[in-house]
């Protein structure tokens, strides 16, 4: 964890639990425990614990280490559109999802 | 848990006024299901022209009630679903709800470990539920709630606060007023820093589960100085809270 400058994005940034609401619409489970690594510097951990800037046309989730994108979602209202290039994986529980 | 959440038809039933711009509003839903303390709601609202926006508020009740849910809402005079809340949905009122959401800024009773809570402003909403919880369920672990707020007007639930640390032990609250202090106030009266959480963090013993809500400079600020104490940074959760949410 670090500390950043107080711009108007970190004013506005909040957890990946805000994803949470979006991205249990996507997977049908519940995903803020999944974990998830950073493509860009490895750091392991679970997608409510992304920065997550909801402000904008879509949702960005990013790497709270190194602060590089690991997931965008936009929506659209035919399609959504998942961007997971900034994640080397991301575990499902399929325990869950077969619940 | 529901393979899938889907939006719900909630009624709204009460409203309480917590602080000038603070409301509590308890919604019925016919979908309710037990939440964990901290997880979420989705508000819906659609314009006649199908415009849709959303936002995340937080679950102020136990789930210890059934049937419905308490959200604590803040104004935000520039805000674009607050004000809709605040002025135009009355008692009665039907609005789309989604929920609960979140599996991350969540504690439950049986988790065990004592808790320290740390809250600003209407950050401190989650962590009510955790409290109401605790209190509900008879958890005896012990409860430090750290909460900052600018003035004593602003304080949310103050009086079940103080009466809940009347009628239970277990439950300790430090306040810090950062703006205006009561009359002849001794305690704490400036931004939470290094050597408030130091002393703090010296009346609860370790191993201890954290859980900072609020804006994000109080969040980053109380979660870094943490670490500098020698809390593992896996046992605090953080969940920041923004005027904001997706436009759909």
């Amino acid at each position: 964890m670090k500390t950043l400058p107080m711009d108007v994005n970190t004013a506005l940034m909040l957890d990946g639990n805000a994803a949470g609401g979006m991205l249990n619409e996507i997977f049908s489970t519940e995903m803020t425990t999944s974990p998830t690594q950073c493509a860009h510097c490895g750091r392991h951990g679970e997608l409510g614990s992304l920065q997550a800037f909801m402000h904008g046309s879509g949702a960005v989730l990013r790497c709270p280490a190194c602060e590089s994108v690991i997931m965008r979602i936009v929506q659209t209202p035919e399609f959504t559109y998942l961007d997971l290039r900034g994640a080397t994986f991301l575990r499902l529980d399929r325990a869950v999802l077969n619940r | 848990m529901r393979k899938i959440l889907e939006w719900q038809i909630a009624t709204l039933t009460r409203v309480k006024a917590e602080t000038p711009t603070v409301k509590t509003l308890t919604f019925s839903l016919p979908s309710w299901v037990p939440h964990f303390p901290g997880q979420h709601y989705d508000i819906r609202l659609t314009a006649p022209d199908g415009y849709q926006t959303e936002r995340s508020y937080s679950i102020a009740s136990e789930p210890e009630r059934g049937g419905e849910i308490d959200l604590t809402v803040e104004r935000l005079e520039d805000g674009e679903v607050s004000p809709y809340l605040d002025d135009v949905l009355m008692v009665g009122d039907q609005i789309e709800l989604r929920g609960p959401i979140g599996g991350y800024f969540v504690w439950e009773a049986q988790m065990g470990e004592p808790l320290l809570l740390v809250g600003g402003g209407s950050g401190v909403v989650p962590l009510m539920s955790m409290v109401r919880h605790w209190a509900a369920a008879g958890s005896k672990v012990p409860v430090l709630l750290l909460y900052s707020v600018r003035s004593p007007e602003e304080v949310i639930y103050s009086d079940e606060l103080n009466h809940l640390c009347e009628m239970r032990d277990g439950l300790r609250i430090f306040y810090t007023f950062t703006r205006q202090t009561p009359p002849g106030w001794t305690g704490y009266q400036r931004r939470i820093d290094a050597q408030m959480l130091h002393e703090v963090v010296s009346q609860i013993s370790k191993p201890f589960r954290v859980y900072i809500c609020g804006p994000t400079l109080l969040v980053e600020t109380a979660a870094n100085h943490l670490v500098q104490l020698g809390i593992a940074a896996e046992n605090i959760r953080t969940e920041r809270f923004g005027p904001t949410g997706p436009s759909l």
